[in-house]
């Protein structure tokens, strides 16, 4: 059962980092899209994520769904610990995930799906910050319910961890941008993914030195013993990925800032996951008493293991119809 | 507000966004089919009209499956937010179930709906008919999964309470999933969509033949429409009573209720209209056939009608609603019947699309197939009150702990609010894509037979 749990945590960890690195560029893109030179601009940001962005919010799908199979003790505890940012994420998913097909058939509206849009983007992206924050500071919990108040995750600590998110979301989405876009837009968007950039890693910095400093424990696993020499890979590697970079954005390289800015989110989800193992829910909801009956686990990973390869396979292959640089045409074209 | 319930706010909260949601699927399942069948079609004759009827239909989909991805999500949390004890209770046997649909159909329409609306010139014909019946398949395998989690909450099977551990566990995955009542509702709930479907599609058709606009691929839309009704209308009576059979078996109180029959008896009558009171336990003004509700439900003239009054009044669903929303899905049910078997007429006598009075008749009953379908999911979730598992959970222990009632009033009145504007905002871009029709020109060869047969007056010139 021991191992079936290791799974499992690895199954959801997985889905959830899926999330952020797919839903992350998308929101990312929602985030800058008024911002963007013009209204062509706009259309090509809207057009370079329409066909994909339902792919990438089903993986938050699976994140849900799979916490409440694999650890319904955690699902049942985290969402009404959290039940206000995440109706809030909600609702701003929804409007942004409407404005896509709304805006494409608005004329005289399209202002209020422009608005929608971003609005959704942004404000969907802060309380995911929210919700690392509010994990990481930890949940009140009596008789395996949640017991701590409605405003519990509301702190200056997860305010710090929502806007995070935000500027990482934003340098993805603007990296995207760099990568699926020519022209004045590749090159507003080289010049956000600089700043981004710089707010993401100071920010980034301050949360990784608060964290420990916050929680000894945390401290522990990084400082104690001989514990830097096995951890010492994500924040080393982190260092290079983000001299890559900003090498890549300054010297005109379309690729390469996409993939170090996905790489930087694959280390900070490590270090999160090296900060928070084995913990679900600190102080006292781990992934070992909170995993599901032996029946559903291993029915759902089972499951996992067929259809995994199967939807990784043809996401890598709705990826590849639409690869290359996106322009005005070819999404939504506008038909008056 | 503190002495709003909590319950009845989380049920209320749960109910209206189902409700919303339920639309969406219901339309992309039966759009789906729809659509690979144009797309078959015309990769078989080559005819344009079907090309024409699938870039048209293929904007309502896509302007329905955003609305119904998007209230999905909320769904998927709702469980947690309203309802934790039940997703810890139950977790272990309905979240399984429910990881399946993401794993085995979510991705898979997300992964292919992208080609299939903005992949015309990226990838061959023939694959994009492949991403279309993948996406139509998926919506089926969607409803597959959700329906069995739906139907386990309704006839629970394969699972025992662990005391100990305060939760179920599946001791049988075959059996909770095909559980009892499973294979009626998902016959019952597909062919639920694909009616629906046939409805709205005839229905604009013949909005459309009506204003005389569009007439290659309203005509086609409209004779697709009434083949599909005439074969659907009839299936649905039959599947819905096999079903009914099986509510009698499985829920009792949720038959008792649908018939508003309060005391147990042989030879019960079938009640046309009534009031039904919970708190004095009978109906008023009732208007009832003799024998025929027993007759319905057991298929015996004599047979024994449980009644409401068999158990304590605190473990009987909520009657008046489950009783109406019955006989609306029902009495639409059979409308739907009479305008299929009005076409077969139509279509012998070889008047299908002149007949403007079934063309008004079609037209009017455009959106009733929503109302059905949702009045069925009112007498399905209403009728197995006052559990969320039929016999084994109560909802008022399947509740949130902690979460206030005004948390809980706050959030309705936003999802209210929002859902609001959204469905107004749905409604009146639909509306709008429909007054456009098709974006492609006529084929020159449709274009003379389309001009003779518009009334003059009523061509409203393309924007």
């Amino acid at each position: 059962m021991e191992l079936l749990t290791l799974i499992s945590a690895a199954a959801i960890a997985f889905a959830i980092l899926m999330y952020v690195m797919l839903d992350g560029f998308d929101l990312g893109v929602g985030i800058l899209f008024p911002f963007a030179p013009d209204d062509r601009a706009r259309s090509t940001i809207m057009n370079s994520v329409a066909p994909i962005w339902d792919g990438n919010e089903t993986w938050l799908i699976l994140g849900g769904g799979g916490l409440l199979v694999l650890f319904p003790l955690a699902y049942s505890i985290a969402l009404p610990a959290f039940y206000i940012p995440l109706f809030t994420m909600l609702l701003a998913l929804i409007f942004r995930g409407v404005s896509f097909e709304f805006r494409h058939s608005a004329h005289t509206s399209i202002h209020i799906w422009n608005r929608a849009f971003f609005g959704g983007s942004l404000v969907a992206a802060f309380m995911q910050g929210i919700l690392v924050g509010g994990v990481v500071q930890g949940v009140t919990v009596a008789n395996d319910r949640f017991a701590g108040g409605v405003f519990d995750w509301f702190t200056p600590f997860t305010v710090l961890t929502g806007l995070g998110v935000v500027a990482a979301y934003t340098l993805l989405g603007a990296t995207w941008l760099v990568m699926k876009t020519q022209g004045e837009l590749a090159d507003w968007a080289r010049r956000i993914g600089v700043a981004m950039g710089g707010a993401m890693l100071i920010l980034l910095g301050a949360i990784s030195v608060i964290t420990p400093a916050m929680h000894p424990e945390i401290a522990d696993r990084w400082f104690a013993g001989l514990n830097p020499l096995y951890v010492l890979p994500v924040p080393l590697l982190a260092v290079l990925l983000a001299a890559a970079l900003f090498y890549g954005l300054l010297s005109g390289k379309e690729r390469l800032p996409f993939f170090c800015a996905l790489g930087l989110f694959i280390c900070a989800f490590a270090g999160f996951g090296i900060s928070m193992y084995p913990n679900l829910l600190p102080p006292s909801v781990t992934i070992f008493n909170a995993i599901a009956p032996r029946s559903s686990v291993v029915f759902s990973l089972i499951g996992i293991a067929i259809s995994m390869p199967m939807v990784l396979f043809y996401t890598v292959y709705a990826y590849s119809v639409f690869r290359g640089k996106v322009g005005t045409e070819g999404g939504y074209a506008h038909h008056d | 507000m503190s002495d709003l319930d909590p319950v009845l706010l989380a049920r209320l909260q749960f109910a209206f966004t189902i409700s919303f949601h339920i639309l969406f699927p219901t339309l992309t399942i039966g759009l789906g089919g729809f659509l690979a069948w144009c797309e078959a079609q015309w990769l078989r004759t080559g005819q344009p009209v079907y090309v024409h009827l699938y870039k048209f239909w293929v904007k309502v989909f896509a302007l329905s499956f955003g609305m119904g991805v998007v209230s999905g999500i909320v769904l998927s949390y709702e469980f947690g937010l309203n309802f934790s004890e039940f997703s810890r209770i139950a977790g272990p046997v309905v979240g399984p179930l429910i990881a399946y649909e993401v794993l085995t159909a979510f991705f898979l329409e997300a992964g292919f709906l992208g080609i299939m609306l903005f992949g015309w010139d990226k990838v061959g014909p023939k694959l994009h008919f492949l991403a279309t019946c993948l996406v139509a398949g998926g919506t089926l395998v969607s409803a597959f999964w959700i329906l069995s989690a739906n139907s386990w909450m309704q006839t629970p099977a394969g699972a025992v309470f662990d005391v100990a551990a305060g939760h179920f566990v599946t001791t049988d995955w075959f059996k909770a999933i095909f559980n009892p009542s499973f294979p009626y509702r998902l016959a019952h709930m597909v062919t639920a969509s694909y009616l629906t479907t046939s409805i709205l599609v005839s229905g604009i058709s013949a909005v459309y033949l009506l204003r005389g606009e569009h007439l290659a691929i309203a005509r086609k839309g409209f004779s697709m429409g009434m083949w599909a009704l005439m074969v659907l209308a009839p299936l649905q009576i039959v599947l819905g009573d096999a079903h009914g059979l099986e509510v009698f078996k499985y829920q009792p109180m949720k038959t008792a209720a649908i018939e508003a029959n309060w005391d147990r008896q042989p030879g019960a009558p079938l009640i046309l209209f009534a009031l039904p009171d919970a708190k004095a336990e009978k109906n008023h003004l009732e208007i009832s056939i003799p024998k025929l509700g027993s007759f319905i439900n057991t298929h015996e003239m004599e047979g024994v009608l449980p009644g409401l009054k068999d158990v304590a009044a605190e473990d009987r669903p909520p009657v008046g609603l489950v009783f109406w929303a019955f006989r609306v899905m029902v009495g639409l049910g059979f409308c739907f019947l009479g305008i299929a078997l009005w076409g077969v007429l139509a279509r012998l006598r070889g008047k299908l699309h002149d007949w403007v009075w079934l063309h008004r008749a079609s037209a009017l009953f455009l959106p009733a197939g929503f109302v059905a379908t949702v009045a069925g999911w009112w007498v399905a979730e209403i009728g197995r009150q006052p559990y969320t598992v039929y016999g084994l959970l109560r909802t008022k222990d399947s509740v949130s702990p902690v979460i206030d009632a005004q948390t809980i009033a706050v959030s309705l009145t936003a999802f209210l609010l929002v859902y609001g504007a959204l469905f107004g905002a749905y409604l009146y871009y639909m509306v709008k894509l429909i007054r456009r029709g098709p974006d492609l020109p006529l084929d020159p060869g449709d274009a003379p037979e389309a001009i003779q047969g518009a009334r003059p007056g009523l061509v409203i010139p393309a924007e």
